[in-house]
């Protein structure tokens, strides 16, 4: 064949795949966008699940994914910063490095179901503890690689600087180390909680779901994602409405927070 | 003084990791025991999951599941793989980058739907087109196939474009300058490459489509049941555990904990494989 019309044909399949790839892109927002803001009230948003809104269910995933940060960010970090500044280049580093990087692709349902044997059998039931720890679970490993990535960037000329004025190793990487690193850091706690924001499977056997307002985490709780799984399925056509209302809303929180996570980064450079 | 506990406390934080999935491990291998001892290796290729009479024994086996996903996954797979290297090369060496840059964060953006509204989207839109074209009742194989390859292409175009990016200009300039067309530069140049990491690229996807839950769990049927055509609806292991995990007793319950055993696994070497053996850690 005619090396040259190969060429053309490979190249014409190639810009095809990335507009199909575009295509199905826009497609799903539309699709979301038509069918969630006409299911919108101001009610949605008032309203608990219990009357036909989802004002509990965005605190609950909220409170849930902001506890998960509040303990992720700390561990993760505190790993990352033992990876790269105190063990780098040992065995045991390396090591863990590597199972930290096959934690993070571990199937999040079998998440749920670790913290299911661990915090919901023994305790009597579904609570939204056992959501949080789940959602930190997912979290951990991703902060430890950016942190481990971004703290390799910066360059070891800032850490002799820091060391020939006398300062000691943990103040040298919490005051110039972790600082220069701040804005890429910063970008992959945005990314991280824009993922586990969307979670549901980990959810479905911890928190479980409430129809009622509630901030008590010793109970079942309240989970956006858990709702549109339930409703979607429920043959009535305002739970449906309600299932594409929160999946709308769903999607722009994610989105939103994932391009402000771009934005910050850019924005540095 | 301060510098110790710092110190102590990354270290004990460095661990945790590790703890956590031995801990995984562990716990899921603990309570797999009742079902192993009951059904031992049978339990890989008994299609029954039949409860006894008031919930005491029965007879369990993870065949079906087992069959579900992993026909799932060859689907998306196959879709997948080629759309995703032509989006790879449509970035890295077609488009300028003035396009290259706004289609790279729309295709990121696609990999950052949370994976419940890609089963929304396909149950209420795409498994209509499904059945009208295929036949079928639109929930199936096929359709969680098609949408678990959407769901992947992303990822999958995006860690492959960034190993095609690592090949040298020198390399490819010099074989421009030879003559050579933009497809033999892709496929004698840039592919080899960056074998390695596009082969990882394959298998770190593969790994993700195994282990997917929501989309897969609109869209398969949830049903027990052998497919035989490939738009019959069945089951896979991550939408077994999530419909019927929280309701189970005794010895099913095991015989998910099983389940959740043989995935965990089956996960863990495929992602060691891919990243420690094709896109090799890089040290430093």
């Amino acid at each position: 064949m005619n090396r040259l019309l190969l060429n053309k044909i490979i190249l014409t399949l190639s810009i095809l795949s990335a507009l199909i790839g575009i295509s199905f892109l826009f497609w799903i927002l539309a699709t979301l966008s038509y069918k969630g803001i006409t299911s919108i009230h101001w009610s949605t948003f008032t309203n608990d699940l219990v009357e036909g809104g989802i004002r509990n269910l965005l605190v609950g995933q909220f409170t849930m994914a902001l506890i998960a940060t509040l303990v992720a960010v700390p561990v993760g970090m505190m790993a990352g910063i033992y990876l790269r500044e105190y063990g780098y280049g040992s065995k045991l580093a390396s090591v863990i490095r590597n199972l930290s990087d096959v934690m993070m692709s571990a199937p999040s349902i079998v998440i749920g179901v670790f913290v299911y044997a661990l915090l919901v059998d023994p305790f009597g039931g579904y609570n939204g503890w056992a959501g949080a720890v789940a959602l930190a679970i997912m979290m951990i490993p991703i902060i430890i690689s950016t942190t481990d990535n971004m703290l390799a960037l910066v360059p070891t000329e800032l850490r002799e600087a820091g060391m020939a004025l006398g300062g000691s190793k943990h103040k040298i990487i919490l005051q110039i180390v972790v600082r220069a690193a701040k804005v890429g850091i910063t970008t992959g706690v945005l990314l991280s909680f824009a993922r586990i924001i969307g979670e549901t499977a980990p959810l479905l056997f911890t928190s479980a779901n409430n129809q009622f307002f509630t901030m008590d985490l010793t109970g079942q709780f309240p989970s956006l994602t858990v709702s549109i799984y339930n409703l979607a399925t429920y043959p009535d056509e305002a739970s449906r409405e309600l299932a594409w209302a929160a999946s709308f809303i769903l999607t722009m929180i994610v989105l939103i927070i994932n391009l402000l996570g771009r934005f910050v980064i850019r924005n540095k450079k | 003084m301060g510098g110790k506990l710092f110190r102590n406390f990354s270290f004990f934080s460095a661990t945790l990791s590790f703890f956590l999935l031995v801990g995984i491990f562990a716990i899921l291998f603990h309570y797999a025991q009742e079902s192993m001892h009951t059904f031992g290796f049978d339990f890989l290729w008994t299609e029954k999951w039949e409860p006894g009479e008031d919930d005491e024994g029965g007879i369990f086996g993870g065949y079906i599941p087992m069959v579900g996903t992993l026909l799932s996954t060859i689907i998306a797979m196959v879709l997948a793989t080629p759309l995703a290297m032509g989006i790879a090369i449509f970035l890295t060496e077609i488009a300028s980058v003035n396009v290259a840059k706004p289609v790279s964060i729309a295709i990121e953006l696609l990999a950052a739907i949370p994976s419940i509204i890609y089963g929304m989207w396909g149950l209420f839109y795409f498994a209509p087109i499904v059945q009208a074209t295929f036949g079928g009742n639109g929930v199936g194989l096929l359709t969680a196939g098609i949408v678990l390859a959407i769901m992947i292409i992303p990822f999958m175009a995006a860690i492959t474009r960034d190993s095609m990016n690592t090949t040298p200009s020198v390399l490819k300039e010099s074989a421009y300058a030879m003559g050579a067309t933009k497809f033999e530069v892709i496929k004698d140049v840039i592919m080899p490459y960056s074998k390695g990491g596009i082969i990882g690229s394959i298998i770190l996807a593969l790994g993700r489509a195994l282990g997917e839950t929501m989309a897969v769990a609109f869209l398969i049927g949830s049903v027990m049941h052998l497919p035989s055509k490939i738009t019959d609806p069945t089951t896979s292991i991550p939408v077994l555990l999530a419909n019927n995990f929280a309701e189970a007793e005794d010895l099913e319950m095991s015989s998910m904990y099983f389940l959740a055993l043989i995935l965990f696994v089956v996960s863990f070497i495929i992602i060691s494989l891919a990243k420690f053996y094709f896109l090799g850690r890089k040290v430093n």
